[in-house]
């Protein structure tokens, strides 16, 4: 306890500081909130705008159509695929990456400077958006899922952050294996893997967190629309006929009428994932950002 | 011993396998630049053009405003992204009540996992002129007109760098808060015992402790100065905010994928990657020199 708490002009700033973090944190939570009311409110109120932040007559109408729209839930079965397979392959790369980037320090990877500049320079300098585009034409990948999910799977930064994590291993763990017989392999997958189970699955929700939310190269990978995923479904959904409108819809506009309910629930649910992993995992994300960022 | 090396060696071929095709050859697809590109010619029967395609960009009106837009809009998101997450760590790190400090965090580092797809939808629903935002400031001020947050540059700009500040701030603050975490607490006391009050803690203990982040923070962060993102303004904008609005990527995504001009695209794109080579390279040697910051 210290002094200053009793002051009253600190305790005077406690109150206000309390009160301006808490309406700020709300404001973080406005928009899904604003969604969220639309969705469950009633077409003919969401379009005449006088939803904010409750639902007004509330009505489940948009999530039964929405859920009754298979076009949609395929798009989500995309998605979950492609969340799937990213995670998996792309988890699998990033540990047999990391495991001998490791070992440069204590002399075990010899030329492993050279591996680690060859996954660094990535993060520094990329062919962009066109020579990418036709090499996927060229690779033959135009709509195909591989499209979504090869690129990705190496990313430099969490082979970083994998790798940091790994040379907090004590060396006498991997000695102990090496003893016993057990090849490279053995350790990184009896001992590594399992005693970074907190790394990986930070690793892991960045990775499927950002598999969930990619959209661009859907619209420019797949011509086909009924293999998009939810991101690149939903995109094409909400934004373009808004953008179009300039937000000058008319309140006469008898079409919105049911569409703004519908898309706002599309958008709710397209959002439901992540809002249903984020609080469990949320303690996860920040050690592994603070491990992999501030090192001593 | 040897023959178990050469399994670190082969742990490593997936990863370098995957960065080469996705990432490398990309990069040599960068000779496109230098080209007349047709993509039924391919990359050798194309015509060379030498500096055509770059001295084009630099001619070309909406080329140059792309890019003052790109500069302007990254720099304005870096200036807030720095500031206003050391503010909000400052504020954070008074409060003593775990609860509400839990709270506010989680709240607070949710928006970074949501897409600009999910919240880009939601903004120009709620930023439209019949949404909720016009709704609830026209009788407050008394506007009769509502404000285009999304048709006018400049409201457009501000809306970008507000709605970027309003996504990220709360992660952002992850790093600042693990700073002031690490603080020694004796020297907190000693001022106590001096009769140092709050404040002239915060300038004299709080805020020297946490230059050395800030700087890693701030130069590592010039490292995006062309990066203005893409999937935020390509999800709010419009051709009426292309004056004020349009950037390097979308322009590009324009130019390149939707309009064909392979070269020309690539050579904006390229000018891009470059620029953002040199001040990555810059920001880590700054960062090395002013605060001993290495990746690995």
């Amino acid at each position: 306890m210290y002094m200053y708490h009793k002051t009253k002009s600190y305790r005077v700033f406690y109150v206000f500081n309390l009160t301006f973090l808490l309406v700020t944190s709300l404001v973080c939570l406005l928009p899904i909130i604003h969604v969220l009311s639309v969705s469950l409110s009633s077409a003919s109120a969401a379009g005449a705008n006088m939803v904010s932040l409750w639902p007004v007559g509330f009505t489940l109408e948009s999530y039964k159509q929405t859920l009754g729209n298979s076009a949609y839930i395929s798009a989500f079965g995309i998605s979950a695929i492609r969340v799937v397979l990213s995670v998996s392959l792309g988890m699998l790369v990033t540990v047999l990456t990391a495991y001998p980037l490791s070992k440069i320090d204590s002399g075990g990877l010899k030329g492993g400077k050279f591996f680690a500049w060859y996954f660094v320079f990535t993060m520094l300098f990329s062919g962009g958006l066109i020579p990418a585009y036709i090499l996927i034409q060229r690779l033959g990948l135009m709509n195909s899922i591989w499209a979504l999910v090869l690129p990705g799977l190496v990313v430099s930064w969490n082979i970083i952050l994998m790798l940091n994590f790994f040379r907090t291993i004590p060396r006498e763990l991997e000695e102990a294996s090496l003893m016993d017989g057990g090849g490279h392999l053995t350790t990184l997958f009896r001992i590594y893997v399992p005693v970074s189970l907190p790394a990986i699955a930070t690793i892991s929700l960045f990775i499927a967190v950002g598999q969930w939310n990619a959209w661009f190269d859907g619209l420019i990978y797949i011509s086909e629309q009924h293999k998009w995923p939810m991101s690149t479904m939903l995109q094409a959904l909400i934004a373009l006929p808004l953008q179009s409108n300039l937000g000058t819809i008319t309140g006469e506009d008898a079409a919105n009428f049911s569409e703004r309910t519908i898309k706002s629930a599309k958008i709710f649910i397209g959002a439901l994932p992540i809002l249903a992993v984020y609080p469990f995992l949320q303690r996860f994300f920040i050690n592994g950002i603070v491990v992999g960022a501030v090192k001593e | 011993m040897a023959k178990k090396n050469t399994v670190l060696y082969l742990m490593l071929i997936p990863g370098i396998l995957l960065t080469f095709i996705f990432n490398y050859l990309p990069m040599g697809g960068l000779i496109i630049a230098f080209q007349k590109f047709k993509p039924w010619l391919g990359f050798t029967g194309s015509p060379w053009v030498g500096w055509d395609n770059f001295r084009l960009m630099f001619e070309r009106e909406d080329s140059l405003q792309v890019i003052g837009n790109t500069f302007a809009i990254a720099g304005l998101k870096m200036l807030s992204n720095l500031v206003v997450p050391i503010v909000f760590a400052l504020l954070l790190n008074e409060v003593r009540q775990m609860f509400f400090k839990r709270a506010i965090q989680t709240l607070v580092y949710l928006p970074h996992f949501l897409s600009w797809v999910i919240l880009g939808g939601i903004l120009l629903d709620m930023l439209s002129s019949q949404g909720l935002i016009n709704g609830m400031l026209l009788p407050v001020f008394g506007i009769d007109r509502p404000i285009q947050f999304l048709g006018d540059g400049n409201w457009f700009r501000a809306v970008v760098v507000a709605s970027d500040t309003w996504k990220e701030f709360g992660f952002s603050t992850i790093v600042f808060l693990a700073t002031l975490a690490g603080i020694n607490p004796a020297w907190y006391e000693a001022a106590e015992v001096d009769g140092a009050s709050r404040w002239k803690q915060t300038l004299h203990i709080t805020l020297p402790s946490m230059i050395p982040i800030i700087t890693v923070v701030g130069t590592l962060s010039l490292g995006n100065i062309l990066n203005a993102g893409f999937d935020q303004i390509f999800n709010l904008y419009n051709p009426l905010v292309y004056d004020k609005g349009d950037i390097i990527d979308t322009f590009v995504y324009r130019i390149g994928v939707l309009s064909g001009q392979f070269g020309l695209g690539t050579a904006v794109g390229l000018f891009k990657s470059f620029v953002g080579l040199v001040m990555i390279v810059t920001a880590y040697r700054l960062a090395y020199k002013l605060a001993n910051y290495r990746i690995f």
